[in-house]
């Protein structure tokens, strides 16, 4: 199994007041699925997506990350996994405005600790296959909504992560823009990647094979609705 | 090689942020450029003035000693100075007599007077009366004839040797070697001419006229401008050589043990080291000033990294997201502060070097780069970057990424 969550429990803490957020959360996602998370607002969604992305720990209950218990790890050790496991496309893209296509791409491998010439090379060869090959040395407000998400994508898919989490990838997008955006998730997943989407849309939820619905912190259903 | 090449991402990063905010960058370097170019300033000029006063003053060479009635440097109450006794002809032959360790002992008295050739006369020249050693001592080198020797001391010969400037005034073209010239009242015969000495402090060192001793007037009846030069010719023996020479005179002068001297023997090194204590306090002035000044700056670069940190709360949530760890966002900012400090710093070196050296060339002194100088204010100013850029820096690496990627 790639992902493999037990009994996972977030609790947060207003003041002496406890608000619990996940309250034990069982799944295993295996590679190269491509998974749907759905739920209304409240539901725990947007938690569980920060501890499967690593961006924040459980309370409670273990998760296993290719082989690795990430439940427990420091802060460092969760950047180091983030880097090289997990490829965000969030919502609202999360670019550097000031800096181009290309060099927003190169990020993650900056941090891996890649030579520079191995990173242009990488990185321009993952902003091709998201076909944006002509737009390298474009800046974020010099791109459309679609295309700035395309280098979100291209910074996700450049390290070659274990999963690609995409919270609400077309939240922002138009609906034949987001479409185009959708089209290239299932490109990625027909070429073997795994993808986690985080999504409160039903017709954007359907381009996954498998949808798990959340609902008050706990897994309501969790069904194959396409078969490969 | 890793290593290396994430250093050079910071610096693009930094310069990246401060093209941003040109404005801003500039206004916070400017405390700093004003520190280092104070510091840069005034150790430039200081440091041309100093190279210029040490070289002048080993003119005077280190391996004499002057046994004197006052020191050079005097400190503290002049009156207990003025009551010693002249230095006299008679412990000059006690010096003489009993000193081992002084390779050459001179006695030196001198005094005012016109000299005349023919028609010339020139006025107000130092006559020096002392004795064959005094070649030695205080380095006399003829390069018209000869000085003179131990005969023409004992026997009182009235011979003389000139200093350049009293040759030039007195024979024009003519050779002065043989010729007579007029001292006071008593005439010489010019056996030697010394080579040219040139200037110290603007004053020259080739006037003069050198007598033997027993010829010169009043000399052994207790003339009050008496000095005895002693020298060794290996400087390790110098130090000896004091202590020998204060025993013999206090054993002549009868000076109860406890009781101080009361004569000096003077150095070259106490004109130098008294030199040195005053510079080194308008150093430390100087350095204070350049430090307030830094330390302001600083406070200035903390101010703004908080402000910066905070605008780019959003920035760095992004790149926790993608995997920099606390270390690298800490080394991203550190390295932004200290490329702010260096800036200025940078800025200040080439500004305070070329004041600096405008102000030397002003006082007709040689300028030049201190390598030091340079290290001093490029150093400060990084330190002044890290020590101001570390707490924001940690603040930002301390940052939860998933708060400060939802920050607007």
């Amino acid at each position: 199994m790639l992902i493999e969550v037990k009994d996972l429990q977030k609790t947060y803490y207003l003041g002496d007041i406890e608000v619990p957020a996940l309250r034990g959360v069982d799944m295993a996602i295996d590679n190269n699925e491509y998974v749907a998370i759905m739920g209304p607002s409240g539901s725990g969604k947007s938690t569980l997506m920060n501890i499967i992305g690593c961006l924040d720990v459980p309370t409670e209950g273990t998760y296993i990350l290719n082989n690795h218990d990430v439940s427990t790890m420091s802060d460092d050790d969760l950047a180091e996994i983030r880097n090289k496991q997990i490829g965000f496309v969030f919502q609202t893209f999360n670019l550097l405005p000031r800096a181009d296509a290309l060099h927003n791409v190169e990020l993650p491998l900056i941090y891996a600790g890649i030579s520079r010439g191995q990173r242009r090379q990488m990185a321009r060869e993952a902003l091709e296959r998201v076909g944006l090959g002509d737009r390298i040395h474009h800046k974020p407000n010099e791109l459309s909504g679609g295309q700035r998400q395309r280098v979100a994508i291209a910074r996700a898919l450049v390290n070659n992560p274990a999963i690609i989490l995409a919270d609400e990838p077309t939240g922002n997008l138009d609906s034949n823009t987001g479409e185009e955006i959708m089209e290239i998730f299932e490109q990625l997943y027909k070429g073997g990647n795994t993808i986690v989407l985080i999504t409160h849309e039903e017709y954007i939820a359907n381009h996954s094979n498998r949808v798990i619905r959340l609902w008050d912190g706990t897994i309501q259903s969790d069904e194959i609705t396409k078969k490969t | 090689m890793y290593r290396f090449s994430i250093v050079g991402e910071y610096l693009a990063m930094a310069w990246a942020a401060l093209k941003t905010h040109k404005l801003r960058s500039f206004l916070t370097t400017l405390g700093i450029f004003i520190g280092v170019l104070t510091i840069i300033t005034i150790f430039t000029t200081i440091q041309g003035i100093n190279e210029y006063v040490i070289g002048e003053l080993s003119n005077i060479g280190s391996s004499t000693v002057y046994v004197e009635k006052f020191p050079w440097i005097i400190q503290g109450d002049f009156w207990k100075y003025r009551n010693r006794k002249n230095i006299t002809y008679k412990e000059y032959r006690a010096l003489a007599d009993q000193a081992q360790e002084a390779d050459y002992i001179a006695p030196r008295i001198f005094t005012f007077k016109t000299v005349k050739y023919h028609n010339e006369a020139y006025e107000r020249v130092p006559v020096i009366g002392t004795n064959e050693q005094y070649k030695d001592t205080d380095n006399v080198n003829p390069d018209r004839g000869r000085f003179f020797t131990q005969l023409d001391v004992n026997r009182n010969h009235n011979v003389c040797v000139i200093g350049h400037d009293v040759a030039q005034n007195l024979f024009k073209e003519e050779s002065p070697l043989g010729k007579r010239i007029r001292v006071g009242s008593q005439k010489y015969m010019v056996i030697g001419v010394n080579e040219k000495r040139g200037k110290v402090f603007g004053q020259s060192m080739d006037n003069f006229v050198l007598v033997p001793i027993g010829t010169f007037q009043g000399a052994t009846a207790g003339h009050r401008g008496m000095a005895v030069a002693m020298a060794v010719r290996d400087v390790a023996k110098l130090e000896d050589m004091k202590e020998e020479a204060r025993g013999i005179l206090r054993r002549v002068r009868k000076i109860n043990p406890g009781d101080e001297d009361d004569f000096a023997l003077n150095q070259q090194d106490q004109l130098t080291k008294a030199y040195q204590s005053l510079t080194g306090t308008l150093f430390a002035v100087v350095f204070v000033i350049g430090a307030v000044s830094l330390v302001v700056g600083g406070i200035g670069i903390t101010n703004i990294m908080l402000v910066s940190v905070t605008e780019r709360t959003k920035e760095i949530g992004i790149r926790k997201a993608i995997g920099a760890r606390r270390r690298n966002i800490l080394a991203q900012f550190v390295i932004e502060a200290i490329a702010i400090a260096s800036i200025g710093g940078v800025i200040g070196i080439v500004f305070g070097y070329i004041i600096g050296n405008f102000v030397l060339s002003q006082m007709n002194l040689s300028t030049g780069v201190s390598l030091s100088s340079i290290f001093v204010g490029f150093g400060f100013s990084t330190f002044v970057g890290v020590v101001a850029g570390f707490y924001p820096a940690w603040k930002a690496a301390r940052m939860n990424p998933i708060d400060s990627l939802h920050y607007e």
